[in-house]
Formats: C-alpha cells, sequence, structure tokens
C-alpha cells in the first residue's frame, strides 16, 4: 500500500513543524527586539542631531519636523572638531601602523625560533593584555622622556597600549603559515629583512589587517590616556572633545547628537566594510588559534 | 600539524635574530612594565604634588586604601560588584543570544550578529553621553516608555539614586559588551560537532539536557576565556562610570580607577600608586590563568 507508507511521514512531520514554525517565529521576534534595543541610541542621535533645540530636549524617538543640518555647522565651528578630527587621525592611524608593524616582527621571531629566552620574551609581551596601565607612574615616565602633552607622545604610548594583543593574535596565525615557505626561502639566499618584508608581510596579509581594524576601532576609543596627558585642547582627540562639549552645552541635545553623529561616524565606516575580518580576529585567540 | 615546528632549519636563530623583536619589548618595557614596577615603589613612599622629596612611608597608603567607610573602600567593594555582576549579565545574555542567532533563527542570523555586535566599537565616552539622555528621569525615553506601557512604579531617577545608580552602570555597560562575548562564544559553538546533538536526540534528550549534557561542557574553555576577560575588564572600569555617574551620587558609584583618577587629580600621587598596585597584582595573576587557558585552547585546536 504505497498511498499510506507516502503520507505517513507527511502526516508525522507535520506535527512538530506547526510547533516548530511558532517557535521561530517567537525566535526571530527576540532576536528582532534584541537588534532594535542595540541600534536605538544610534537612531535616536541620529534623528536627534537634525532637530531644533527646544524639539531635541526631551531627545525623543519622533522624526525631526524640518531638517536642520546647520546643527553639523554649529558643532564642526564650535567643537572645533575638524581639528579633533584631524588628531584622532592621526593618532589611530599613526599607533595603529606602529603597533601592527612593531607586533608583526616580533611574533615572526619568537613564533619561528622558540628558544627557551624566545619564549620567555613573548610570555613577557602578551601579560601585557592583563596589566592595567599605571598612569600615576607613567607620567614621570612621559616627563623623562619629554612625551607629556605631545602629539608623539599620544602615538607611542596608543601603540604601546594595543602591543600585546597584536603580537597574541599575530603569534597564533603563524602557527598556521608553514615553516616550509621560510625554509624554501633561505635556501634561495633570503636574509632575515628580505624574509620578513617579501614573504611573511604578504602572507600575513589576514592577521594584520585583522588586527590593524581591532586596534583603528579600540584606539578611536581610546579616552583615559588623553585625559591623563594631553593638557592643551587642540591636541585633545574626539573623545575628549566630545565629552568637553557635552560639559558646556548639556542640555543642547542637538548639537550633542549631531557632535556624537561625526565621532561614531570613522568608526561606523570601518565596522561596516571591516566586517568579515573583525570576527575571525576576535576569535582567533579565544577559540582556535 | 602543518609543520609549523621550526626544528628542521638548521642555526634557526641566525634567520629569525630576536632583535627583531627588540621594538616591540622596548616600548612595552618602557611605557606599561615600568610604570608597574615603578608604582610599587612610589606607593610605599609619600609621593605627591605638594612635597618634592619622597620619604619612604611603608605601607601607609595601603593602610588609607583599605580602611573601612572611606571613599576607597566603597570603591573597592563597588568594582568588585560591578565585575561580578557584569561577569554574569554577560555571560548569560551572551550565550543566550549566541545560541539564539546560531540555532534559533535561519534568516537575518548574520544581520543580528553585526547589529548585537555593533555597540562594542563605538566608542564608551559616546555610549555614556547617549545613555545618560535615556535615562534621564524626567525627560528619557526609558521612563517614558515604562510609562507608557503602563509600568509607571518601575520609572525611577537611575543614574541618581544610590541604591539603583551602580546597577544601570552595569546594564548600560551590558548592553555594550554582551555583542563582544556573544562572537566569542558562538565561535565556540560553532566548533561543537552537530552530530552530537542528532546523537543525543535520538535518545531522546530535550533541549535542556542539550543544553546541560553537551553544549555547556564542550564549552568550557571558552566560558574560561570569556570570564577571565570579562574579569579583567571590570576590576579596571573607569569611562563608563567617569561619564554617566562620575562616580556619584556620593560615593554610590566610585571605582577604584575612578579614584585612581581623582587622588591623582588632587595631587596624591602616593595614594594613587598604591591603588594602582592593588589592581596590578590582582589583575596580572588573573592574566597569568588567562594566558595558559588561551594556550591550552590554542593547543587543543
Amino acid at each position: 500500500m504505497p498511498d499510506v507508507a507516502d503520507r505517513a511521514p507527511v502526516v508525522r512531520r507535520r506535527k512538530p513543524s506547526v510547533r516548530r514554525s511558532v517557535r521561530r517565529g517567537v525566535n526571530h521576534t527576540v532576536a528582532a527586539s534584541v537588534s532594535l534595543v542595540m541600534f536605538i541610541p544610534i537612531y535616536l542621535v541620529v534623528v536627534n542631531s537634525l532637530k531644533t533645540d527646544a524639539q531635541a530636549r526631551p531627545m525623543g524617538a519622533g522624526l525631526p519636523k524640518e531638517l536642520r543640518w546647520d546643527n553639523y555647522h554649529v558643532v564642526i565651528e564650535e567643537g572645533k572638531l575638524a581639528q579633533t578630527f584631524v588628531n584622532s587621525v592621526i593618532y589611530t592611524v599613526f599607533a595603529t601602523v606602529l603597533c601592527v608593524l612593531l607586533a608583526m616582527s616580533a611574533a615572526f621571531v619568537l613564533a619561528r625560533s622558540r628558544t627557551r629566552l624566545n619564549r620567555l620574551l613573548y610570555l613577557f609581551l602578551v601579560i601585557g593584555i592583563a596589566m592595567p596601565v599605571n598612569y600615576v607612574t607613567l607620567t614621570k615616565v612621559m616627563q623623562a622622556t619629554h612625551l607629556v602633552n605631545t602629539q608623539l607622545g599620544m602615538i607611542v604610548l596608543y601603540a604601546a597600549f594595543k602591543l600585546p594583543f597584536a603580537v597574541f593574535v599575530i603569534y597564533a596565525f603563524l602557527h598556521t603559515v608553514p615553516v616550509d615557505i621560510d625554509e624554501a626561502a633561505i635556501i634561495d639566499g633570503c636574509a632575515p629583512r628580505q624574509l620578513f618584508w617579501k614573504i611573511m608581510v604578504p602572507l600575513l596579509r589576514p592577521a594584520w589587517i585583522t588586527v590593524g581594524i581591532l586596534t583603528f576601532l579600540d584606539l578611536w576609543s581610546e579616552f583615559i590616556m588623553p585625559l591623563y596627558f594631553l593638557s592643551s585642547s587642540d591636541k585633545w582627540p574626539m573623545t575628549l572633545a566630545i565629552y568637553n562639549f557635552f560639559g558646556i552645552y548639556e542640555s543642547s541635545w542637538n548639537l550633542v547628537s549631531a557632535d556624537v553623529v561625526l565621532t561614531i561616524l570613522p568608526v561606523l565606516v570601518v565596522f561596516v566594510f571591516g566586517q568579515r575580518y573583525i570576527k575571525s580576529g576576535l576569535t582567533a585567540g579565544a577559540v582556535k588559534g | 600539524m602543518h609543520g609549523a615546528r621550526p626544528r628542521r632549519v638548521p642555526g634557526k636563530a641566525r634567520h629569525y635574530p630576536t632583535y627583531f623583536s627588540f621594538g616591540a619589548l622596548a616600548l612595552h618595557l618602557v611605557f606599561i612594565v615600568v610604570p608597574s614596577i615603578m608604582g610599587i615603589y612610589y606607593s610605599l613612599t609619600s609621593w605627591s604634588r605638594y612635597s618634592s622629596d619622597t620619604e619612604f612611608v611603608g605601607l601607609d597608603n595601603y593602610r588609607s586604601v583599605f580602611r573601612s567607610h572611606g571613599a576607597m573602600w566603597q570603591a573597592i567593594k563597588n568594582t568588585v560588584l560591578f565585575t561580578g555582576a557584569t561577569m554574569v549579565t554577560k555571560t548569560v545574555i551572551g550565550l543566550m543570544l549566541a545560541l539564539l542567532v546560531s540555532r534559533g533563527i535561519r534568516r537575518f542570523s548574520t544581520f543580528h550578529r553585526a547589529v548585537i555586535y555593533l555597540p562594542a566599537v563605538l566608542p564608551m565616552i559616546v555610549v555614556g553621553i547617549v545613555f545618560k539622555s535615556i535615562l534621564n528621569p524626567s525627560t528619557g525615553i526609558l521612563n517614558g516608555f515604562l510609562d507608557a506601557v503602563g509600568l509607571h512604579s518601575l520609572s525611577s531617577r537611575w543614574l541618581t539614586d544610590t541604591h539603583i545608580a551602580l546597577y544601570s552602570i552595569v546594564a548600560v555597560d551590558t548592553w555594550k559588551g554582551v555583542g563582544f562575548i556573544m562572537l566569542l562564544l558562538l565561535a565556540g559553538l560553532e566548533s561543537i560537532p552537530r552530530e552530537y546533538y542528532e546523537a543525543a536526540r535520538i535518545d531522546g534528550a530535550n533541549a535542556f539536557d542539550e543544553l546541560r549534557l553537551i553544549t555547556l561542557p564542550l564549552l568550557k574553555p571558552v566560558l574560561t576565556v570569556v570570564t577571565v576577560l570579562n574579569l579583567l575588564y571590570g576590576l579596571k572600569i573607569f569611562d563608563s562610570v567617569w561619564v554617566l555617574t562620575n562616580g556619584g551620587p556620593g560615593y554610590a558609584t566610585e571605582t577604584v580607577n575612578t579614584i585612581v583618577f581623582k587622588e591623582f587629580a588632587r595631587g596624591h600621587y602616593a595614594v594613587s600608586a598604591a591603588l594602582s598596585t592593588v589592581l596590578f597584582v590582582v589583575m596580572t595573576t588573573a592574566g597569568l590563568f588567562l594566558i595558559r587557558a588561551m594556550h591550552r585552547q590554542m593547543d587543543d585546536a
């Protein structure tokens, strides 16, 4: 009786599939609600950045009656945003490049030649992931090296701050690069410097792009170091500037919102375009290696 | 596994000169390690803005740190509370979200992952400013929402009530950080073979059994890493507190690092150094565990 045999599994499948589709509907609703909660603050600053001062006072979710683009003009002028934007770019870009280069060259030799000394040096570097910065005595070091309140000082500090994580991720990635490649290059007469620049840097591309993106994102958000070590406001990055701007214009939520939008814009751009690199980097150390 | 053992190259030290690591080592040493060691020394002195000569005072600074009823003792308690609370909320919610987006839904999973992770990349200082408006008791949309749905009794002075303020900061911090934890746990979940679940289902296991007997045990290494990362993050918390409450009302939300900054700003450098040193010892010890846990996993993979 082919008829029954055909129908039986269909009947059996239908019952749980109703329950399953209900459960899936609930899951989708929950996921959508969570995403909404995660996105609301960004939505709020965008709509309120285009409202009038009075309209934006409750920082509500309603749409602006008319689009006040001039809020952005005001913020850029009053908040000296051009200057602070340039500062942020200088600090984060130079520090990221410095950090990635130093981390790559260190991870390269420490991972490839694992002598007892090199293992110790590696441990010494990566323990920094857990070490809190001692800002108080760091001021003494900054004074001794004449880096207090200088842009160079910020770049060097930012880079030093993110080095342990960068070394950790690149070191882990190096395990997946076969050492045969090195051997072939060495037999062909590659000197260490050539081996690094011509062979390792291209092979490590996924690793340094990922580390570069994560370092950039973290450093763009950095607030504590400039708070301690930059006294002149013309050297402030956007984070410190917005904190100060918020102190002055606390009641003008339209202006504060516009400032927030401009501060997070670079982060959002890097986030969207760096998507696929971010996850692999974050989970590299913690999960796979 | 990939022949990554570098033993075969003869005279490898020549091809991998240690001086390639000197740049990184120098920056790390000068700006991170040396200040920490100096901190131990200065925490035993009377170093301050007002006295150029630093005398040795023994453990006096530590005594003032641990004196009960003081702001600093309160700050230590708050820091421990904050750390414990965020460790729980981020891990539990992060795990639920990871299960939801990997198993619970089929479509839009990538989209939800990205949106849930998004707050993690925003500067805390900006997040704090926005939440200050959302949590405003009279004009903020949170109380507005609670009133609108008839839960007026729940609306509160989120950041100015001494009993609630610290938990509000925990909530904001969880909102920001839970996506990162979710991503870590997701990677762990994806490394569990599907066959285990199929076998369990054939044996009649329900969803709770699967969680208890398969998911959690196999996720243990990742959970260890997540726990230590949350611990390290919580102990040094500064910017979310600084922008949301500035440590207030009173000392209600003061943390170790807000006090470190305030004592520093007041010129009490040695006290600040003592408090930093306490943090240094605790976190570096935890860090050794973290590195061991991470390497154990790398070796397993």
